[in-house]
C-alpha cells in the first residue's frame, strides 16, 4: 500500500515536471494550428523554424549574446574573485559581500536602472547594442564570481608562492599556475552565465534595441500576436532547446564521474 | 677580512597593520655561508615570518636583511636567490614532476638540454630517478617532499628556505628524512635556514639554532650550547625536560632552592635571586639518608630507555630519569652533582608554584580555595552541571596529570605578621634593600621559597602571612610530560 502511494507520487511529480514538455513535443511534429484534436504527422513546424529568415536570425542573435556576453562576464567574474581573494581580509569580505547583492536582486530593478543609466542619464542609444551587453553582463558576472570563488578558496596558497619563489613573476605565475587550478569553476561559471544570458526577460526589454529580440522577448511577444505558424513553430524551437538541454545535461553526467576522481586524486 | 656572512638580518621588525600584532621584534642575525641554522620556537613565535621576510613574501616593516651585504629586503621574491620547501610541498599538481622541477629553470630560460640534464641530475640526488612523468598525485608525501626539495635545488640558490617541510610526515620518515637533509646539507655546502617548532629535529640537525618566543629571540647558539646553558627559563623549558626552580644564592657557589642547599659551578654574588635549571638525567635517586633532599614519589612512567619518575618535595615536584625504578609513595633521596645545576640570574623574581586541584576541580593552595578559572585554562575545557571538567574530546580532566602553575610578581604579595590571615605562612630567610624597599625571601613550610618586596623593614626569622591576591595571580596549564 505504502510502495503504491509512493509510486503515484513519484508519477504525479514527474508528470508536473516533464507532461507539458512532451505535449508540446508531440504537438510539435503534428499539422496542428492549437493544441486540440491531431490530424497527422508534419514536420512543417521545422522548416519554419529553420528557413523563416525572421527567427534563424533571433535564434543566431540570442546564441551570439549569450556566448559573447558569458565570455566577457567570465572574464570579469573570474578577476573579481582572483582579486577578492589575495586582497586583505577585509576588503575581501566586502567585495563579497558587495557581489551577492545582484546575484539576489530582482532583475527587473537591475534592467529598468541600467536602461535609466545608460539611455536617460548617458543618452547611450540603445541600437548601438551596448545597454543590452552591459545588462547581460552585469547579470552573469556576480554568478561566475560564485562560481570560481570555491575553486581558488580550495587551492594551496602557497602554490603561488611557490611559483613567485621559483622566479615566475607575478604574470606568469598566475597564468602558469592559479589560472590552471581553477579552470573547473571556471568553466562552470561560463556555463552557469550563457544559461542566465538565454533565460533573461527583464534586461534584455529594458536594454535591447527596438529592432532586435532575443528568444525569450520573442516568445512572449508571438504568443500575443495572432500568426499562428510562427507560433506553432515556436513549438519546434522549444522542443529543439529542450532536446539540447538533456544532450548537455547527460553528456556532463557522463564526463563528471571520471572528472571528479581525477580531481579527488589531485587533492591528496 | 673577508665577509663570510651570506646573509644578515639587522634590526627586522614585522607588525601586521590589519590587527597591529607584531610578529617578529628586533630580530638580529647572522649567518655563515653554508651553516644549518635552525629558527627553533612553539607556533606563533614568529619563526615562520621572519622566514617568509627572507624569502620575500612578507616585506619587513623596519630594519634591513642583506644578502652578501647588499640589502634585498624590497627585492620580490622572484628576483631573489633563495628557493623555499614549503610546508605542504606546494607542488604544482596540473604538472608532472618533470614540469614541477623544470618550472624554475624555464622562467630562466635555461636552453632544454641544460634543463633536461639539471632535472636528471637533481631526481638522482633525492633518489628519485625515472619519477619525471609521473604526476603529483601519485606520489606519497615522503616522496612528494623529496620532489618539493628537488625542485627548490635544481635552481642552485645561495639560500635554501625550509619551513617545518617534515611536519606533515610520519615519525619514521621523519627521522630518515632529517639524516638525509643533513647529509645533502654537508655535500651540497648550501646555506640552510630551517623553521621547526620540534626541539629534537633543531638539536640532531643544526649547526646553530635560533630559539624565539613572541616574536624574540631567546637564545642564538650551538645545540650543546642550548641545552647545556640556556639563556633563561623559557629557553630551559622549552628545550628538553627540564626542571626550574626560583631560588637564591647562599654563599660562594652556593644555592638554595627547591627546600635544599646545593652546591654548584657558578660564581654568583649571595644574594642573587637566581632561576636553577636541572635537568631529569642530572638527578640521582638515593636512599632518603643520603640525599640532598627527600621527597615521595607520586608517579612512575616506563619509557623504553628509562623511568619517568615524579618526586613531590614539599610542595616541589621534581621530575627524573631514571634506570631504576623506586615505588610510588616510597620516600627517596635526591642528590645533583654540582655540574648538574645550570643557574641564571633570574631577570624578574615572579614566584612561580604549583597548585593543587581538588576534587570538586577547583584551584587550591595551602588548602585554601583559589577562586579563579580552571575552566580556561583548558582548550575547549567546559565544567558540566555536576562540577566535573571536561576537555575538548569531552573527556574528564586527568587530575593526577594536569598541574597548573601559578605565578605572582613580588610587589602583589603582602607581608603580615597575622601569620594565619595569609594564603601561606614562612619565615624571613634572607633580605636585601633595594633602593625603595626590601627584597624578602620567605621560606615557607612547604620548602616553597616566596619572593615579596616591602617598603617596612621586618627581621630575619621573622613569621609572617603572605597575602596573595587571586586576581594577582596569573595561572597556566604546566606541560605534560611526553
Amino acid at each position: 500500500m505504502k510502495k503504491t502511494v509512493r509510486a503515484v507520487f513519484l508519477c504525479l511529480v514527474l508528470a508536473a515536471l516533464y507532461l507539458p514538455i512532451v505535449i508540446l513535443a508531440v504537438y510539435s511534429f503534428t499539422d496542428s494550428t492549437q493544441i486540440g484534436a491531431i490530424h497527422r504527422f508534419s514536420l512543417h513546424n521545422y522548416v519554419t523554424l529553420f528557413t523563416t529568415p525572421e527567427l534563424i536570425h533571433m535564434i543566431l542573435g540570442t546564441l551570439l549574446l549569450a556566448f559573447g556576453s558569458a565570455a566577457i562576464a567570465t572574464l570579469l567574474g573570474t578577476m573579481g574573485a582572483i582579486g577578492a581573494f589575495y586582497s586583505k581580509e577585509r576588503t575581501g569580505r566586502i567585495i563579497s559581500l558587495m557581489n551577492q547583492v545582484p546575484v539576489v536582486n530582482a532583475d527587473v530593478v537591475t534592467g529598468f536602472s541600467l536602461c535609466i543609466l545608460l539611455v536617460v542619464v548617458l543618452h547611450v542609444s540603445k541600437d548601438t547594442f551596448l545597454p543590452l551587453v552591459v545588462g547581460h553582463v552585469t547579470l552573469c558576472a556576480p554568478f561566475v564570481y560564485l562560481a570560481v570563488m570555491p575553486k581558488i578558496r580550495q587551492m594551496d596558497p602557497a602554490l603561488y608562492e611557490a611559483a613567485l619563489d621559483l622566479g615566475a613573476t607575478p604574470g606568469v605565475a598566475m597564468r602558469q599556475v592559479v589560472i590552471p587550478q581553477i579552470v573547473p569553476g571556471i568553466v562552470s561559471g561560463f556555463g552557469l552565465a550563457i544559461t542566465l544570458s538565454l533565460d533573461d526577460y527583464f534586461i534584455a526589454t529594458y536594454t535591447k534595441p527596438a529592432t532586435f529580440d532575443t528568444i525569450s522577448t520573442y516568445v512572449v511577444n508571438a504568443t500575443k500576436g495572432s500568426q499562428t505558424t510562427i507560433k506553432t513553430a515556436l513549438w519546434a524551437l522549444s522542443t529543439v532547446i529542450f532536446a539540447v538541454v538533456i544532450l548537455v545535461v547527460l553528456l556532463m553526467n557522463v564526463r563528471r564521474p571520471a572528472g571528479s576522481a581525477a580531481l579527488e586524486r589531485g587533492k591528496d | 677580512m673577508e665577509n663570510t656572512n651570506i646573509i644578515e638580518l639587522k634590526h627586522v621588525t614585522k607588525s601586521f597593520d590589519d590587527n597591529g600584532f607584531t610578529a617578529v621584534q628586533d630580530f638580529n642575525l647572522e649567518v655563515k655561508r653554508g651553516e644549518f641554522v635552525t629558527f627553533l620556537g612553539p607556533s606563533g613565535c614568529g619563526k615562520t615570518t621572519t622566514l617568509r621576510m627572507i624569502a620575500g613574501f612578507e616585506m619587513p616593516t623596519s630594519g634591513e636583511i642583506l644578502l652578501n651585504g647588499k640589502p634585498i629586503q624590497n627585492l620580490p621574491p622572484y628576483e631573489r636567490p633563495i628557493n623555499t620547501v614549503f610546508q605542504r610541498y606546494a607542488l604544482f599538481p596540473h604538472m608532472n614532476i618533470f614540469d614541477n622541477i623544470a618550472f624554475g629553470l624555464r622562467q630562466k630560460k635555461t636552453p632544454k638540454d641544460q634543463i633536461a640534464r639539471k632535472v636528471k641530475r637533481v631526481l638522482s640526488l633525492v633518489d628519485l630517478e625515472g619519477f619525471e612523468e609521473r604526476r603529483v598525485s601519485t606520489l606519497s608525501g615522503g616522496q612528494q617532499q623529496r620532489i618539493a626539495i628537488a625542485r627548490a635545488l635544481v635552481n642552485e640558490p645561495e639560500i635554501l628556505l625550509l619551513d617545518e617541510p617534515l611536519g606533515a610526515l610520519d615519525l619514521k620518515m621523519r627521522q630518515e628524512m632529517q639524516l638525509e637533509l643533513k647529509e645533502m646539507h654537508d655535500r651540497l655546502g648550501i646555506t640552510f635556514i630551517y623553521v621547526t617548532h620540534d626541539q629534537e629535529e633543531a638539536l640532531t640537525m643544526s649547526d646553530k639554532i635560533v630559539v624565539m618566543s613572541e616574536g624574540r629571540i631567546q637564545q642564538i647558539g650551538t645545540p650543546e650550547d642550548i641545552y647545556n646553558e640556556p639563556k633563561n627559563a623559557f629557553v630551559a623549558d622549552f628545550i628538553g625536560e627540564s626542571n626550574i626552580f626560583s631560588g637564591f644564592m647562599t654563599g660562594k657557589m652556593k644555592v638554595r632552592f627547591c627546600g635544599g642547599e646545593f652546591a654548584c659551578v657558578d660564581d654568583v654574588p649571595e644574594g642573587t635571586h637566581i632561576t636553577a635549571v636541572v635537568r631529569p638525567e642530572d638527578v640521582e635517586i638515593t636512599s632518603p639518608e643520603k640525599g640532598m633532599i627527600t621527597g615521595e614519589v607520586t608517579s612512575v612512567i616506563f619509557k623504553g630507555i628509562h623511568y619517568e619518575i615524579a618526586v613531590q618535595t614539599g610542595k616541589n615536584e621534581m621530575e627524573v630519569q631514571s634506570t631504576k625504578a623506586p615505588k610510588v609513595g616510597q620516600t627517596v633521596g635526591m642528590s645533583i652533582e654540582p655540574d648538574g645545576i645550570h643557574i641564571m640570574i633570574a631577570e624578574d623574581h615572579t614566584n612561580r608554584f604549583l597548585v593543587d586541584i581538588n576534587s570538586d576541580y577547583r584551584l587550591e593552595y595551602n588548602g585554601r580555595l583559589l577562586y579563579a578559572s580552571l575552566t580556561r585554562l583548558i582548550r575547549g575545557g567546559k565544567r558540566l552541571a555536576d562540577g566535573t571538567i571536561v576537555d575538548e574530546n569531552g573527556d574528564p580532566l586527568d587530575l593526577k596529570k594536569t598541574k597548573i602553575l601559578a605565578s605572582i610578581q613580588p610587589e602583589d604579595i603582602e607581608m603580615t605578621d597575622d601569620a594565619e590571615s595569609g594564603l601561606v605562612e614562612g619565615n624571613i630567610s634572607n633580605l636585601i634593600y633595594q633602593g625603595d624597599h626590601y627584597s624578602y625571601v620567605i621560606h615557607t613550610d612547604f620548602g616553597q621559597d616566596f619572593v615579596a618586596y616591602d617598603e617596612d623593614l621586618w627581621n630575619m626569622g621573622d613569621r609572617i602571612g603572605l597575602i596573595m591576591p587571586t586576581e594577582k595571580m596569573t595561572f597556566t596549564l604546566k606541560k605534560q610530560g611526553r
